[in-house]
């Protein structure tokens, strides 16, 4: 990435969540709402984390083939 | 502002003497005593480039025979890092960095305090260790602001984003130092900034000392995104524990949050250091990867010393 390239506000990141740059409003798996409250945001891809729909770093303690 | 400490040998004696005559600082003629009058003495330095101390001059931040002192303290710490570091890791290319990032931090297998306080620790032994964190937590990202500007765009780009929520996103009270004052004051502990520094241990002057070393330096600007980077992606996980051991403790829910607020953010704060700070930093400038490691390793190595030296201490070990 160049710095002068557009810069993404959803990133993937490899094995772990996706970053979401800027306000929004998060539907969890339920259908329940969730406000982002940072300038940018995890959100969970495991599905193991305590704090849905936001990533809380449990996707490095579960065996590699079973994160994202 | 913090307050001065008390001395623990001649370095550290006649620093703070230095410091409180004012004016230009005469010759020191001492050297230190021991590891810890070196340590402290360094603190004492690092200090005045932070907030500095009531009533003592800011000027001396600058005071050439204090800027040699600290340089001659900062370079022995700096090469006794170098000399524990065991080098970088091996990868192949097509792994990448941020992967070996990762995989390096999950190969760590240090002593943790977090599982400790998690299960095991009394009410005294979970209030001694807040008192060694206060030193940083009450400055919480302070040091590694110091490297803002040291950096090329993407990365500089990216710490500010990533400081922005440190900071509390423009809300004073969400400051995470902030948080953390907060926490202490609920449990009835002194939140003045190195105000529990005469208890702390060397390993936690040391830890201490590194990150203002990275911080301050701009050569070492690759160490002080790495130390980040690894202290991020050590967070997440043991701030959910020290929550846990707080609350099975019955301690007030406003040192509990602090903890609680750090799993989502370090969550996030750990992919931007890792992806968008340190990879786009060895892109630019590529000389910086070796001190990156050495940062990141550091920052494991420094942690382990006090976990090993508490639960020693404690019997736990």
């Amino acid at each position: 990435m160049s710095a002068d390239s557009t810069t993404p506000d959803v990133i993937l990141c490899p094995g772990g969540p996706m970053l979401l740059r800027g306000d929004h409003v998060v539907a969890d798996d339920e259908g329940v709402e969730h406000r982002t409250d940072r300038p940018l945001s995890a959100v969970c891809r495991c599905g193991k984390s305590a704090t849905k729909p936001w990533c809380d770093g449990t996707h490095k303690v579960i065996p590699e083939k079973l994160r994202p | 502002m913090a307050v001065l400490p008390k001395p623990r040998g001649p370095l550290s004696e006649a620093l703070i003497s230095a410091l409180l005559r004012g004016g230009d600082a005469r010759p020191v003629e001492v050297g230190p005593g021991d590891a810890e009058d070196a340590a402290l003495s360094l603190w004492i330095l690092y200090e005045l480039s932070y907030r500095g101390y009531d009533g003592i001059d800011d000027r001396l931040e600058f005071d050439p025979e204090l800027v040699r002192v600290r340089r001659t303290l900062e370079d022995d710490l700096e090469q006794r890092l170098r000399e524990r570091w065991p080098g970088c890791p091996a990868y192949e290319p097509e792994q990448g960095f941020a992967a070996a990032f990762f995989a390096m931090i999950e190969a760590d297998d240090g002593p943790s305090l977090a599982r400790f306080v998690q299960r095991k620790a009394s009410v005294e032994q979970a209030v001694e260790l807040l008192k060694h964190r206060s030193l940083y937590h009450l400055k919480e990202s302070d040091p590694v602001a110091l490297t803002l500007p040291r950096l090329p765009a993407a990365p500089r780009a990216a710490l500010a984003e990533l400081q922005y929520d440190e900071y509390g996103g423009g809300r004073p009270e969400r400051l995470h130092a902030h948080l953390f004052a907060e926490g202490m004051a609920a449990m009835g502990l002194d939140a003045t900034e190195g105000g529990y520094v005469d208890e702390a241990p060397l390993e936690v002057l040391e830890q201490n000392n590194a990150m203002s070393l990275f911080g301050l330096n701009r050569r070492l600007r690759g160490a002080s995104v790495g130390h980040l980077a690894a202290f991020e992606a050590t967070s997440s996980l043991p701030c959910r524990k020290m929550a846990q051991g707080l609350e099975r403790l019955g301690l007030p829910p406003e040192i509990q949050a602090y903890y609680l607020e750090h799993v989502e953010a370090d969550a996030v704060h750990e992919q931007v250091a890792v992806r968008m700070i340190c990879e786009p930093l060895i892109a630019a400038e590529p000389d910086t990867e070796d001190d990156i490691w050495l940062g990141a390793w550091s920052c494991l190595d420094l942690e382990a010393r006090i976990a090993r030296r508490l639960l020693e201490q404690w019997g736990a070990a």
